[in-house]
């Protein structure tokens, strides 16, 4: 049985373990076969910003493993526009491919039409 | 309705992880089905069967394992999370050649697949923590 879940990812990359092992609950959830969909909105978009150099602090980069997402089928990617906006960042400076931008509308609309919110 | 629930909150540090137990003491009281508790994150502290707290404050771990044991709950804890965060089983303290163990006897330790299986199965997934 496959059911449609959104990851829905709120927090900067190394600040906290968060978005670490949220990276690590959404491959595995892929890996068994999900219908995933992954929004990054509030300070979750600091995920999507290329040339990350967390080696210094020392911590593992998460840009190489969020890149690796569409080795899991997993290519329904959005952000929301309104936090990128807020913190200053525009949808062209972001990391990843495919992502859709999307207004707080278009959020709860996506929100409506999943089985299950995975909140991280 | 059969819910699962997903804690990632730290016991003793975060209100979410009170109102976890709470949510899941309720659910039970009113006849819903709990098919797996997910420890996840700092949540997996919760498993810590050594933590004691002071007399006149909740005591989670145990408020927890009498729950466990009155309902036959699945209580799992994320395997990965839970190592490096030092919380072991007999088991994986002889694999990893470690001085102790530390989790409760209601907890499992077990990988997000478990995880995985309950979404999948569950009407209802509610995150405390996130």
């Amino acid at each position: 049985m496959s059911r449609k879940v959104l990851f829905t990812l709120r927090h900067a990359p190394y600040g906290s373990a968060i978005a670490r092992e949220a990276l690590d609950a959404l491959l595995a959830t892929a890996v068994f076969g999900q219908d995933i969909s992954v929004l990054f909105m509030d300070d979750g978009v600091f995920q999507l910003l290329p040339e990350q150099a967390p080696g210094g602090l020392p911590q593992k980069t998460l840009s190489s493993s969020l890149s690796a997402l569409p080795l899991y089928d997993v290519e329904k990617l959005y952000v929301h526009a309104p936090s990128l906006e807020a913190r200053g960042l525009t949808r062209d400076e972001l990391a990843l491919d495919g992502l859709v931008s999307l207004s707080s509308e278009d959020v709860a609309t996506l929100f409506s039409e999943q089985d299950h919110l995975l909140s991280f | 309705m059969k819910f699962a629930l997903a804690i990632y909150a730290a016991p003793f540090s975060v209100q979410a992880s009170q109102t976890a137990l709470h949510f899941a003491q309720t659910l039970l009281e009113q006849g819903h089905e709990v098919i797996r508790v997910f420890f996840y994150q700092d949540g997996v502290h919760t498993g810590n069967q050594l933590a004691t707290p002071p007399q006149d404050e909740q005591d989670i771990t145990q408020a927890w394992r009498a729950l466990a044991r009155a309902h036959q709950l699945d209580v799992v804890v994320c395997i990965a999370t839970a190592l490096k965060r030092g919380i072991l089983n007999e088991e994986e303290a002889q694999r990893y050649q470690q001085p102790a163990s530390n989790l409760a006897p209601e907890f499992t330790l077990s990988g997000l697949g478990q995880w995985v299986e309950a979404v999948v199965h569950a009407d209802r997934v509610v995150t405390f923590g996130a």
